[in-house]
């Protein structure tokens, strides 16, 4: 087993699970995976498993010349108080909307399992 | 608040742009190389007289040991921040404190590119960050796409507010020689540009130049002495507070609000105080952060503050008086052409010269928002 937190989170995103950590002083959540607490240094916290629930943050379209389809590039905030860039699927790019709430669902993508959301 | 800094202590004392208009084969080195002659040669100093090299290139992480060996100098201090298109106001503020303890005698600043002759589009010295990357955000311009997204989710602002920006930029520079894209841009024109990260279009976004630019500084009793008018560093502030854009708290609000205010403290002036102000302005959404974050008008208030033309010719708050990256030159990091711009104000001999330009701001920007940088400027009465 590694000693990398990132390598660790990558591997349980096989395993269909997105982990985030939680310092156990503060009860602060961070996002992606370090060594220590942001800021305070705390290095010790604990892995909880996401709730798969947050609220977009922003969203843009990108759009790419026809026939490509466009694409959104969006930024969701996990209820546990992570922010992370994602995808939202299920629904038109240009329809969603800050503020939508969302739920996590990971996806094989080539070699990688990323985290996507679909409209909760 | 400002932390110490040594006012008035060291002055521009060269400048020079070069080759917005085309590299003419040059290489990014070459092109640094020139502009650096040229800044050395307005200053009425010999290459000789060099002893502290700050550079960043695009393609060349050792540039300040490429950068001495071309100009076969053997410069006592080399650095080669590398925050972006920010990373020139930061080697203005190493560059005043090295001059002032007496560390270092004449520093050379210098940037150059041919990405537009060389690849046709942005040389970007980016790593790719792995929890971002696979949702194949455009980078740099989708981060500052989102941030704008935001910006108008919370305040209000719109589109026509952006082509404000870009309308404006234009307006300057088509009574600049030296800027690269001229002509007639309408509000309309902006509006109806292909869209490419929404709300950003086509005409929300810099150029892709060639270009150079280089500055000599030197402690402020020597560039008295020297050839132009010596134009004083009063204060020079960075800061920086994420990396990628996911990692931000708020993006309405940039490190503009925290560079900018240790700047001034510095200095000794507030917004009030500035004749002319110029902005890193990589896409026409940074303008409106940096006007609010610089405290020239409240959080929120950007998008109305740039309407009916107030940042253009003639507007009552001159903002990027050559054309800006918009429309001037943006030969990849723009930086060094904001701190020239303004030090050509100050000293009287810019395309677009304002009456009154004793107190000039250059606000740099690195990343995707993720660095900014504040110098501020002033002639010699004002030290």
């Amino acid at each position: 087993m590694s000693d990398s937190p990132d390598t660790i989170c990558r591997a349980a995103l096989a395993d269909g699970k997105l982990l985030i950590q939680r310092a156990e002083a503060s009860g602060e959540c961070f996002f992606p995976p370090r060594l220590m607490e942001p800021l305070t240094g705390d290095t010790g916290w604990t892995w909880i498993e996401a709730s798969g629930l947050g609220t977009v943050y922003s969203v843009t379209v990108v759009g790419q010349r026809p026939p490509a389809e466009p694409y959104n590039v969006t930024l969701v905030d996990l209820d546990e108080g992570v922010r992370l860039m994602s995808r939202i699927e299920a629904i038109a790019p240009d329809a969603i909307r800050i503020g939508q709430r969302v739920r996590l669902r990971i996806a094989r993508e080539g070699e990688d399992f990323v985290p996507l959301f679909d409209p909760a | 608040m400002g932390g110490h800094f040594p006012r008035g202590k060291t002055a521009i004392a060269g400048l020079a742009t070069y080759g917005f208009d085309g590299a003419n084969g040059l290489s990014p080195i070459e092109m640094a190389a020139k502009a650096g002659l040229l800044a050395i040669a307005d200053a009425g100093l010999a290459l000789r007289d060099v002893d502290a090299l700050f550079i960043c290139l695009p393609d060349d992480f050792f540039a300040g040991l490429t950068l001495a060996q071309y100009y076969g100098i053997s410069p006592r201090y080399t650095d080669c921040n590398r925050t972006g298109g920010s990373a020139f106001m930061s080697h203005v503020a190493v560059a005043a404190m090295m001059l002032d303890a007496g560390y270092i005698d004449c520093a050379l600043i210098a940037y150059g590119s041919n990405q537009r002759s060389g690849t046709g589009k942005l040389v970007s010295a980016f790593r790719p960050n792995p929890w971002e990357s696979p949702y194949r955000p455009l980078i740099p311009l989708s981060p500052y796409a989102l941030a704008a997204a935001r910006h108008f989710h919370e305040y209000g602002t719109t589109r026509e507010h952006l082509a404000e920006v870009a309308v404006a930029a234009r307006g300057w520079a088509n009574t600049n020689p030296q800027a690269f894209a001229k002509g007639p841009l309408t509000i309309e024109d902006c509006l109806n540009a292909r869209m490419i990260s929404s709300p950003l279009g086509v005409r929300d976004c810099c150029l892709v130049t060639d270009g150079a630019a280089a500055i000599v500084m030197t402690r402020a009793d020597r560039a008295r002495d020297l050839a132009k008018p010596p134009v004083a560093v009063l204060g020079a502030a960075a800061a920086t507070w994420y990396s990628t854009v996911a990692q931000s708290r708020d993006l309405t609000t940039t490190a503009a609000a925290e560079s900018g205010p240790r700047a001034y403290a510095m200095a000794g002036v507030g917004p009030a105080d500035i004749d002319v102000v110029q902005l890193y302005d990589a896409f026409t959404i940074n303008t409106i952060l940096f006007l609010e974050d610089l405290g020239f008008c409240e959080k929120g208030e950007g998008g109305a503050f740039v309407s009916g033309g107030r940042i253009g010719p003639g507007g009552a708050r001159p903002v990027n008086t050559d054309g800006g990256g918009l429309s001037c030159a943006h030969p990849g990091m723009y930086g060094l052409l904001a701190i020239a711009e303004a030090a050509r104000q100050v000293r009287g001999e810019a395309a677009n010269q304002l009456p009154k330009a004793d107190v000039a701001l250059a606000h740099g920007n690195g990343g995707t928002l993720s660095s900014q940088a504040t110098v501020i400027l002033g002639s010699d009465a004002t030290v």
